[in-house]
């Protein structure tokens, strides 16, 4: 007999079909913040703001509120992949990120100093939300001093296109709502990743693998690739260097940003390979790969493949089939494919061949390609449904980046702003230091489609749309069908007001008539789907019941 | 037909060659890639909806640190 409850561990035929692009997977954006009409409002109190409005707009969809609190208790942002745990004592305070952030004006004051916080021009004592569930299944919350949408786990890149482009929705409307409040100052959104002045933020992506996969094996075989699939989804940037003062146009917004090969940090000396070690998931068995070297993408077409590509690559490390290649000096490796447009400069292995970013990706290509038809996963018909497209795309898109880049520039996220600034060049004769460029490059990911400028190529069918806008749209609200996101989703928008706190592994209820909070753990993502818990939804309306027979509870005691 | 073509990759020091599947076609382009007169269309459009005094706002645009 199948149990609906999602905390039972699945049986060995219950994972996805393995060797190609489908694993558990999800995105983290946080968002550029500006108030044009504020300069100095705090951003940490513009962010909690952002969230405040987003709340307001899920209460009036929602009766009894679609929100609800984050559930700490199983954060470890200390453990590291490699097998040990920071002392606290040791961490950076950014690190603590198992603590609930509750702001208050002392809070504010303390971080960012009492003038900033009385330049916001108002008593905002008492605490702000910081946190919320949504009914998608994803999490918006303030993390720093940024918004940040994660997206609920998916299993597929396409899926991931799809919960990554509703977050933008997500954050729209709170830009949405904010503008229309008389008393306070409009907010924009950039999907971007650095101000240009020495700050980054990040686009991270998570991925699950079994835990059994040598840690040193994920280094080795990613680290190459890392170096070089920005050709294939960087989002291009105006600026050189961390603070942008050289002026030039380099392929990724990140980049620069990245000063050691491996390590736990996220806000500092940024690695190329994370090893924050934070699996969500039953412990024993499962790794989530946290990576943070990725840039944020408008470009559906670059977000497909940076996810669907990377999760090929994990799938080649798990069956040990890598290639074995190691390039020499990883970090500035990085940094010279992200300053060469013409994709002619080579990197240096350490068995002393040089090769191009195009020729190392075109090797795991290759290795991929194999991979995935060896195990029948890659098969237009037969496949798994998402590994014959990604292999399709990727090597188009290797294709037109050595042969065609005006075709290339309608997918390549980095090409096509870089053919827009082109534009302006040309037309109007402008050198890189010039600030219209790099207000091109800050405006093309202004989140309003009326403002962004990727939006106005998207209208104009200019960049490749490959998910519809209604699938997009309807993300905002309904989670994935397909793991625990959507037993975490439907707890948030049908019970609501019974639902106190939820996390990537937990929903925890408060219902009348039980004596204590009821805490469901969710610990294996690819439980709580629509196969296994839509029945229960459908039965009952109400929480108790629904909380009875799901945890075989006396049914109202 | 020029974007159904597939270059096989060229010259790296690679031994897989013989199980590499045949290169599946490119998607549709749409009108994807369009011609300079478009270009001069989307940059006039682009400059009215660029934020006035490029050169400030820019320079405004400062964030605290993150991930």
């Amino acid at each position: 007999m199948t149990s609906a409850v999602p905390g039972r561990p699945a049986g060995p035929s219950g994972g996805l079909p393995v060797g190609g692009a489908m694993r558990v997977m999800g995105s983290e954006t946080e968002y550029g913040i500006h108030a044009p009409s504020a300069p100095g409002a705090n951003a940490t109190m513009m962010s909690a703001r952002v969230i405040q409005a987003y709340a307001q707009v899920t209460r009036q969809r929602a009766a009894g509120g679609a929100e609800t609190r984050w559930d700490y208790t199983d954060e470890e942002p200390l453990h590291d992949a490699r097998g040990w745990t920071l002392e606290r004592s040791q961490a950076d305070p950014d690190q603590l990120t198992d603590q609930p952030p509750v702001l208050d004006a002392e809070a504010v004051a303390l971080a960012y100093g009492r003038q900033e916080l009385e330049a916001d021009g108002e008593d905002e004592s008492g605490t702000l939300l910081m946190n919320m569930v949504l009914g998608n299944g994803a999490r918006l919350y303030v993390d720093h001093a940024h918004p940040e949408y994660s997206s609920p786990e998916v299993t597929n890149p396409r899926a991931a296109v799809t919960w990554d482009a509703a977050g933008d929705l997500v954050a729209l409307a709170a830009v949405r709502r904010l503008a229309a409040d008389p008393d306070l100052p409009p907010v924009n959104l950039y999907k971007n990743n650095t101000d240009n002045k020495s700050v980054s933020y990040g686009s991270h992506e998570n991925y699950l693998m079994p835990r059994t996969v040598p840690f040193g094996d994920i280094v080795r075989g990613l680290t190459p690739f890392f170096i070089t699939r920005q050709i294939i989804c960087g989002a291009g940037r105006v600026g050189m260097k961390q603070d942008g003062s050289r002026p030039g146009y380099q392929i990724s917004q990140r980049a620069d940003f990245f000063e050691t090969e491996v390590g736990l940090e996220t806000t500092i000396r940024r690695p190329i390979i994370n090893t924050r070690d934070e699996p969500h998931a039953t412990a024993d068995k499962y790794r989530r790969l946290h990576v943070i070297i990725g840039d944020a993408n408008l470009s559906q077409a670059s977000n497909f493949l940076k996810f669907g590509t990377t999760a090929m690559v994990l799938s080649l490390i798990e069956a040990g089939l890598a290639p074995k290649i190691e390039v020499h000096e990883p970090v500035a490796a990085l940094q010279s494919v992200s300053h060469d447009t013409s994709l002619k400069a080579t990197v240096r292995l350490l068995d002393g061949r040089r090769i191009t970013a195009l020729d190392l990706q075109w090797i795991y290509y290759e290795a991929a390609a194999k991979h995935a038809q060896d195990t029948g996963v890659a098969d237009a018909v037969d496949g798994d449904g998402h590994t014959h497209e990604v292999l399709e795309r990727w090597s188009a898109t290797l294709t037109e980046l050595a042969g065609d880049r005006a075709a290339a520039a309608s997918s390549v996220e980095w090409l096509a702003k870089l053919s827009l600034l082109d534009g302006y060049r040309e037309r109007d004769g402008l050198d890189w230091g010039h600030a219209r460029l790099g207000l091109v490059d800050l405006q093309w990911a202004d989140i309003r489609p009326e403002k962004g400028l990727y939006y106005r190529l998207l209208a104009r069918d200019r960049m490749q749309r490959i998910v519809d806008d209604g699938l997009i749209q309807r993300a905002v609200t309904e989670p994935p069908s397909d793991t625990r996101a959507y037993f975490r989703g439907r707890c948030v928008s049908r019970f609501g007001a019974g639902v106190v706190g939820a996390s990537w592994d937990s929903v925890i209820f408060d219902v009348p008539g039980r004596g204590r909070l009821q805490r469901v753990p969710t610990r294996e993502p690819l439980r709580g789907t629509e196969a296994l818990t839509g029945g229960l939804f459908a039965r009952h309306r109400e929480a108790g019941p629904f909380l009875a027979e799901l945890l075989g509870l006396p049914p109202g005691s | 037909m020029a974007g159904q073509e597939q270059q096989q990759p060229q010259s790296r020091d690679t031994e897989v060659d013989e199980d590499v599947p045949a290169a599946p076609p490119a998607p549709a382009e749409g009108q994807a890639s369009a011609a300079t007169q478009g270009v001069d269309d989307l940059l006039d459009e682009i400059d009215g909806v660029l934020e006035s005094n490029a050169e400030e706002f820019v320079r405004a645009f400062v964030q605290k640190g993150g991930q």
